[in-house]
């Protein structure tokens, strides 16, 4: 957690103001009572009028004073710490954007996002809140239980000694109640995920007629909720009824000696009235002691999952090179790969593939045959963990990154739109583009549609803009990754989700993108395969057959098992 | 229209909050009836309320007679020590403490765990009927409500509840009974110095009241900016494959520094708040006390109040101004749960669009005939999707129906299986009105695949049973090994017991759509829709289903809706349609053999396509 101290360097003069006024915020505290004692026993007990008004005064001054201390402290606070915790928030996820796929694929986004948050959260909290009443608490138990000493020493040393236990107690509940509020949180949140599933999956639930089934799970869930909830509440109201009672013991313990005191002359009224109220005034510094140091804890939690995604380092690691003139050689060269999380597991393997300039190569294969590691290693979205794969006879490694990603500009299978305008979304590859250059990039993919959206190019798409089908997302992925006018363009599988006749006329655009572009297509359709030069099987996590179409199809039985539809077709051929 | 939060590159157009505005229309026929709802879910708890009520009284009572046992300690225990050591009255007074500590804790603890218990039951109840009854809700009210909407529903609206119930209530009470008893103690101690002490109150009002405004507002300022990094947050995560090969970093780290930062500044605003209300509440507090003082003093000298008197004001004051902040926050917390209330007694009030029969007919093993006889349709009133539909399935029959979009063959679909019914006209089922059937006997007898094949999230096992839950492992197994899903799922990790990951994100499309099947023929129903259930899947896939679907049609009427032709291959006949209507109806064979027909025209653009 210390490791996270920088975070609070810039805001070092805030900090001194927050213990400044916290520390003069004690002696008020302290210094009010002692007036009272003095109003108390001067006037009421000595029956003099004079001393009233000037103390009865300067309790105003003070509880004034308190109060604007107290004002200022918060009001520095807020500021710094919710600096602090934007500027880690912002780390955060530049750190994360530069992690590779090989770290993501690992995480999930919800534990990802529950660490810029959840976890954000208690260390702010612990920064702005924890930490400096941690300090101030302990010196104000200490400064308090000193005054209560040299007051009415007995009764002091009751306060010292009941003081640690409740501490204890009450950082015990805490640990108890995080741990409670936790399972309840999980259970509402499994609750929430079969109410999400029933509602999305409705008309399969209905279709088989299965409501009642899916109804008795659900409160099998809710009653189990119901149970965690109740150990929660009997828990809390433990620790609130233990949270309300100390005073009243206290009260009970400083009422018994302070009058017997009182009475035998050892203490003055005004004394004992002083002395609840200081007492009064621990039991929060006191009992809170438990919750904070509980918080602390959260919060190192909170940090160590926090610093194990900063320390976790990109392995993909910018090149310097530069190809000022890009041809668009693409080589696989003995080219294995596994993913990181199952390095036994090899995915390819001594996979090598020349595609020249200006070439197209369809990779046909089955599924889960590595088609799509294949295509991830070009724009070293992985790495390989053997052999190499090279542009213009430069290993990609040794490329500046964002210039290979200039060079090679992918279309998934699942395109990713941003939840920002048409427009945006298309140039995410080039910037600069022209109107006219984005008119034939939509032309090219068929993606005219997008013109006539509520506000043309300019609406929003993506997550919270309009809602697109599978078949348009999938048009404009490819607009975009043709108007980002690559060295090497690589589509994975793109025109998945469109219709016959619509797939026909992006191929026919699609053919002169191609023409002089180095092109790898993943085609699971033999439409698509025709876009292509030639044609590499892939099987087994290598590439067993290269040719055009025709000749893979004749030859090659596994091939006309992958492509060809109807039996028929396929003895015509054969 | 929304702007964008900076950078040169503007975006207009729908936001998930505009369109929530947009659809305000659905919502607000589902508003109104919290406070009947909340009636009707305490009904059963009255007297537990009422004992609440006792004991919560006979808590504050004890916790307010403190102080004032205090004030009685020190005016009438201390005389008799001073005077002859006599500490009886002190130890009498200091007994009657103890004991009003221990009622109080044990009344307070009580209250606790019996509120909370009411609490939990309220909201258990709430769950069960809300599930329930949107279970109930025909899929008609589904399509226009959203999926969105029913699981916020379940979420943030119950979440809004149980806030309520957890903090709100217990606070609420306890503050009002202790703000009220304080100042009728204040004023029966001493009633100058009660008033005096008083005069505070409009000055919490007024503070109190601005607090709770102020937050209100920036409480749900700093929710949508939350919602704003979140969405964004996840957005960049889940399309990092896109943001990386498309270079977006940078342009995403703006964005989301910008928003990081709004959120920031609404933050902010919420802290400085606190900053001005906690601070003033101890003004107030601070001033109030130094009054009381300087004009206890004042009377003390006079002799007018003892010192026990202003031990006890001191005491009081400090417990009166604690629960200001509770109450502040309570109005918060309450509008909330009323809104969200408001929101389930609507959608509890909505009924099924198609209800259950009240007399159902039997149909004991339905033979699979169906028969929609002079069917019209339509979703929105006037505008007719189905015209004068008329058509008979024998049983046994493969039916294919093709046709473009938007020519009526998902609706035919849809009311086959009573997800809707039809304008005019009747639906039946080997002579029997689809209205006249329980659903229990419905689907039974009708099954429907679809091309969204949702996996459950547990084992392939589960899923596969999901129609028939007492299926043994081996009714499980035959019905896989039937349709060629055997093998791949053995070689998954754990078998069948393997997990289904998130929408069955490890299964291929080919391998889900399997899944399907199997659950489907496991179900064994007389009647089977299948709605495109066989795009979108690769040309290994599809020969696999397309085999796997010939089993699972033998000796069943079945329905397939289409668009890619191969699946049409096992038809024994096609309807063609447009426009709501039956345009062409034949064995495929008779139609091709035609030439010049539109299901003709479709097949020859479906095997130039095969090329």
């Amino acid at each position: 957690m210390w490791r996270l101290r920088s975070y609070l360097r810039p805001h070092r003069g805030a900090l001194a103001v927050m213990l400044g006024t916290a520390l003069a915020g004690i002696v008020v505290a302290i210094a009010i009572p002692l007036v009272i004692k003095a109003l108390i026993d001067g006037p009421i007990t000595d029956g003099e009028i004079d001393p009233v008004l000037p103390l009865g005064l300067a309790v105003l001054a003070l509880g004034v004073l308190e109060a604007f201390l107290t004002w200022w402290r918060r009001w520095v606070q807020s500021n710094a710490v919710l600096n602090v915790e934007t500027v880690m928030r912002g780390d955060l996820y530049a750190h994360l954007q530069a992690l590779p796929m090989s770290f993501h694929s690992r995480w999930q986004s919800g534990q990802l996002l529950s660490r810029a948050t959840t976890d954000l959260s208690s260390i702010r909290r612990f920064f702005g809140f924890g930490m400096l009443f941690l300090l101030i608490n302990i010196l104000q138990v200490t400064a308090v239980t000193g005054v209560l000493l040299t007051m009415y020493w007995p009764l002091g040393l009751v306060v010292a000694f009941t003081a640690a236990p409740i501490v204890w107690l009450s950082m015990r509940f805490e640990k108890e109640y995080v741990l409670v509020s936790r399972k309840v949180q999980d259970e509402q949140g499994d609750l929430a995920t079969r109410a999400e599933e029933a509602a999305v999956a409705i008309r399969v639930i209905k279709s088989f007629g299965r409501s009642g089934y899916i109804s008795e799970q659900y409160e099998t869930a809710a009653r189990q909720l119901h149970a965690t909830s109740m150990e929660k509440v009997r828990l809390s109201a433990r620790f609130w009824t233990f949270l309300e009672v100390i005073p009243n013991c206290a009260v009970v313990v400083v009422l018994l000696f302070g009058a017997i005191g009182v009475g035998r002359g050892a203490l003055t009224p005004g004394e004992l009235v002083a002395f609840i109220t200081l007492m009064l005034s621990l039991v929060w510094p006191v009992s809170s002691l438990g919750v904070i140091l509980a918080m602390a804890q959260e919060a190192m939690t909170s940090a160590a999952r926090i610093l194990e995604i900063f320390d976790t380092e990109s392995e993909i690691v910018s090149g310097s090179r530069v190809i000022t003139e890009p041809r668009g050689h693409l080589r696989f060269e003995h080219v294995d790969f596994a993913f990181p999380d199952a390095p036994d597991e090899p995915v390819l393997r001594d996979l090598s593939l020349d595609i020249r300039p200006g070439e197209t190569v369809a990779v046909v294969g089955a599924t889960g045959s590595g088609k799509t590691a294949l295509t991830a290693l070009v724009p070293r979205l992985y790495d390989v963990t053997g052999g190499s794969v090279t542009i213009d006879g430069v290993d990609l490694r040794d490329l500046e990154l964002v210039h290979l990603r200039q060079l090679v500009a992918t279309a998934f299978e699942d395109p990713t739109l941003f939840s920002m305008s048409a427009r945006e979304n298309l140039t995410l590859g080039r910037a600069d583009a022209t109107d006219a250059e984005i008119e034939e990039a939509l032309d090219v993919a068929q993606a005219g549609f997008a013109r006539d959206l509520p506000w043309g190019l300019d609406t929003r798409i993506g997550e919270q803009g309009m809602a697109l089908s599978g078949g348009q997302r999938q048009r404009l992925a490819l607009a975009r990754a043709v108007l980002a006018r690559p060295a090497v363009l690589v589509l994975d599988d793109t025109l998945s989700a469109l219709d016959v006749h619509t797939e026909a006329l992006v191929e026919e655009a699609l053919r002169r993108v191609l023409a002089d572009t180095t092109g790898l297509i993943v085609a699971h359709r033999a439409s698509t395969v025709l876009l292509a030069d030639r044609v590499a099987l892939l099987q087994g996590g290598t590439i067993t057959h290269v040719g055009t179409h025709r000749e893979l199809l004749v030859t090659v039985p596994a091939y006309r098992e992958l492509l060809a539809a109807d039996p028929s077709l396929e003895e015509a051929l054969s | 229209m929304t702007a964008t939060p900076r950078g040169s590159t503007q975006w207009r157009g729908i936001a998930k909050v505009d369109d929530d505005e947009a659809n305000e229309r659905i919502e607000r026929r589902f508003v109104g009836g919290s406070g009947a709802l909340l009636r009707e879910l305490l009904q059963p708890y009255k007297w537990a309320i009422w004992t609440l009520v006792a004991i919560v009284l006979v808590e504050n009572a004890a916790r307010l007679s403190i102080p004032y046992l205090v004030k009685e300690g020190i005016d009438n225990g201390i005389p008799p020590i001073r005077a002859d050591n006599n500490l009886e009255p002190l130890l009498v007074i200091v007994g009657i403490v103890l004991g009003a500590t221990i009622t109080q804790a044990i009344a307070r603890n009580l209250f606790l765990v019996r509120s909370g218990k009411v609490g939990q039951d309220v909201l258990f109840e709430v769950r069960r009927r809300v599930f329930r009854h949107f279970q109930a809700l025909s899929p008609a009210f589904h399509d226009e409500y959203t999926s969105g909407r029913v699981i916020s529903r379940q979420t943030s609206d119950v979440d809004a509840i149980y806030e309520m119930l957890e903090t709100g209530f217990d606070g609420l009470v306890t503050a009002a009974l202790t703000l009220v008893g304080t100042a009728g103690l204040l004023l029966f101690l001493d009633v100058k110095l009660g008033l005096v002490a008083l005069c505070c109150g409009p000055f919490l009002w007024w503070i109190t009241n601005w607090f709770r405004k102020s937050s209100a507002k920036s409480y749900r300022v700093t929710r949508e900016k939350v919602a704003l990094v979140i969405v964004h947050f996840v957005e960049s995560m889940g399309g990092i494959r896109a943001v990386q090969a498309f270079r977006r970093e940078p342009r995403n780290q703006a964005i989301f520094d910008d928003v990081n930062d709004q959120y920031r500044g609404a933050n902010l605003v919420a802290f400085r708040l606190v900053a001005w209300f906690m601070p003033g509440i101890r003004l107030i507090g601070n001033v109030t006390i130094a009054v009381v003082l300087l004009y206890g003093g004042y009377l003390a000298f006079h002799g007018e109040v003892t010192v026990g008197v202003l031990a006890a004001f001191l005491l009081y004051l400090r417990q009166f101004f604690e629960p200001m902040m509770e109450i502040s926050q309570f109005y918060n917390t309450f509008q909330s749960a009323s809104a969200a209330l408001d929101k389930l007694a609507g959608v509890l009030r909505e009924q099924p669009s198609v209800p259950e029969p009240t007399e159902p007919a039997s149909l004991a093993a339905a033979r699979g005939e169906v028969h929609f006889s002079d069917v019209d349709f339509a979703y929105v009133e006037d505008r007719l999707v189905l015209r004068d539909l008329d058509l008979r399935v024998p049983a046994g029959q493969t039916l294919a129906v093709v046709g473009t979009t938007g020519a009526g063959k998902t609706t035919v679909a849809k009311l086959a299986t009573r997800f809707y019914d039809p304008t005019e006209g009747e639906v039946r089922l080997d002579g029997i009105d689809l209205r006249d059937l329980t659903s229990e006997a419905l689907r039974r007898a009708v099954v429907m695949v679809t091309q969204e094949n949702y996996l459950f999230s547990g084992s392939i096992a589960d899923n596969i049973r999901f129609g028939r839950p007492d299926a043994t492992m081996a009714d499980v197994e035959s019905a896989t090994r039937a349709l060629g899903a055997h093998d791949f799922i053995t070689a998954l990790p754990d078998g069948y017991d393997t997990q289904v990951a998130n929408q069955g994100g490890r299964l291929s499309a080919g391998q889900r759509q399997l899944v399907a099947f199997a659950r489907a023929f496991l179900a064994d129903p007389a009647v089977l829709i299948l709605d495109e259930a066989t795009s979108s899947l690769d040309v290994p896939s599809e020969r696999l289903v397309q085999q796997a679907l010939r089993t699972v049609l033998a000796g069943r009427t079945a329905v397939i809706i289409a668009h890619r032709l191969s699946t049409v291959q096992i038809a024994d006949r096609v309807i063609v349609m447009e426009h709501g209507r039956i345009v062409e109806d034949g064995a495929p064979q008779e139609l091709i053999a035609g030439g010049q027909g539109r299901f003709s025209d479709l097949h020859q653009a479906w095997v130039d396509s095969l090329a």
